[in-house]
């Protein structure tokens, strides 16, 4: 950070000051360049997640077994549109163009949650994306509610109110299943099987693989490591396993009375990094879908853009 | 959904790099939400629209898909002037003192009711 002048430590002193007391930061106040480019790279990429995360459900909306389990479907799949749309508002506040963060996004030069790379299966797999990819955001999100940036604090306090209900349908959804015929209890079983590990990876790497926690959590973007996140939603998942009958495919997980938490197994690193860099099973598919939608929606922009134009210069003639 | 933000990803380009116009998109609107009936509109974000009726729609199904809202207000976000952060201490400077307006400014003997 550059504190060369008097000037320049007095507002870095400010900044860390309001940091250090639990105040917000807002969109015109000063701030380090490097806590400005770490929050648009977040945000943006969690704006990026909400987005990829409609296709591998949205692919299942008219294939929902009823109208009731399709009209939940859309209504979700509605809302990641919505949080994605609240997130790309919040970046904005930082001197980005939406425009901008969706061009970097389809040209692979911004991120997205490795887990919208493995594709939905089967109908089990739209409630256990509920139950485990949702109940994983929910651990993650809720202590960026009290993210000292504004604007994506309380763009997260409006997420998370809506977030319970796609957790909460999801596991109605694998209820409802799992009382169900044998097949259908495979099915579920067979899809936790396949979801398990890549929503463990949802936290990011191990604490000691993760380079930017340490500041992030310095500059209150942060307020917890991803190992105790993963810890949490492993502690809060178990439980909510025994219920449904279901196991989880990890023979190290046992309950561990000395720490009062869960010893599980080690996620595969290598595949959330292969996944990461891009040759997880659904990249491609998923990146060429959202490239090909931006670029069909292109001439819808300019049409509405252009009329909106014309229409002002006529109300201009008129007055 | 939230992205492993750990991520390695390449740098960023400084805030505001890109002009906006020069790709001419949407303009950027203000959105102001009445909660219910009695209450004043308030601030909860902004959206993107090609003009005042597209905004509004807009604002409707980003902000308000479960009854968050009786009454919404757009506004171009640059039509809104706003007071600068820098300036916070001698823009709002006038009211710090006058402490004559605050009620606790005004010693009243305990055995004076109702006041």
């Amino acid at each position: 950070m550059d504190t060369s002048t008097p000037e320049d430590a007095e507002l870095q002193a400010q900044f860390d000051a309001t940091v250090a007391a639990d105040q917000r930061i807002e969109p015109r106040d000063w701030m380090p360049e490097g806590y400005r480019r770490t929050l648009i790279r977040q945000i943006a990429q969690h704006a990026h997640s909400e987005i990829m995360g409609m296709q591998p459900e949205g692919n299942w909306i008219l294939r929902a077994p009823s109208l009731r389990r399709k009209a939940i479907l859309l209504a979700k799949v509605q809302d990641e549109a919505g949080h994605g749309l609240y997130l790309y508002a919040a970046a904005e506040t930082l001197g980005v163009d939406r425009d901008d963060l969706t061009q970097r996004l389809v040209d692979s030069r911004q991120k997205y949650s490795s887990i919208f790379n493995y594709p939905a299966l089967s109908y089990a797999d739209i409630g256990v994306i509920g139950w485990f990819v949702d109940g994983a955001a929910i651990c993650n999100q809720v202590p960026l509610c009290r993210c000292s940036y504004g604007p994506y604090a309380r763009a997260m306090i409006r997420i998370c109110k809506e977030e319970s209900f796609h957790q909460r349908q999801g596991y109605e959804l694998l209820l409802a299943m799992v009382n169900g015929t044998d097949a259908q209890r495979e099915m579920v079983q067979e899809s936790v099987n396949r979801w398990w590990w890549p929503s463990l990876m949802m936290f990011g790497p191990p604490d000691g693989d993760s380079p930017n926690s340490q500041q992030s959590m310095a500059w209150g973007i942060k307020r917890h490591t991803n190992d105790e996140l993963r810890q949490r939603f492993v502690d809060m998942t178990v439980p909510q396993a025994e219920v449904l009958g279901v196991t989880l495919p990890d023979p190290q997980l046992r309950w561990n009375p000395d720490r009062g938490a869960h010893d599980y197994g080690e996620p595969d690193w290598a595949e959330f990094k292969a996944v990461l860099a891009g040759s997880g099973p659904a990249n491609a598919q998923r990146l060429a879908h959202r490239r090909r939608a931006h670029e069909n929606g292109a001439w819808v922009r300019e049409a509405a853009r252009v009329h909106a134009e014309k229409q002002a210069a006529r109300k201009e003639v008129a007055a | 959904m939230i992205p492993a933000d750990d991520a390695p990803a390449p740098a960023e380009p400084a805030a505001g790099e890109t002009p906006a116009a020069a790709r001419r998109g949407w303009p950027l609107y203000e959105v102001f939400v009445r909660g219910k009936r009695g209450l004043n509109h308030v601030h909860v974000g902004s959206i993107h629209a090609a003009d005042d009726e597209m905004a509004l729609h807009n604002a409707r199904d980003v902000y308000t898909r479960r009854n968050e809202g009786v009454s919404i207000w757009v506004v171009r976000a640059d039509h809104i002037a706003a007071s600068s952060p820098s300036e916070k201490d001698p823009f709002f400077a006038p009211s710090a003192d006058k402490i004559y307006r605050h009620p606790t400014f005004y010693a009243i003997p305990d055995e004076v009711p109702h006041l």
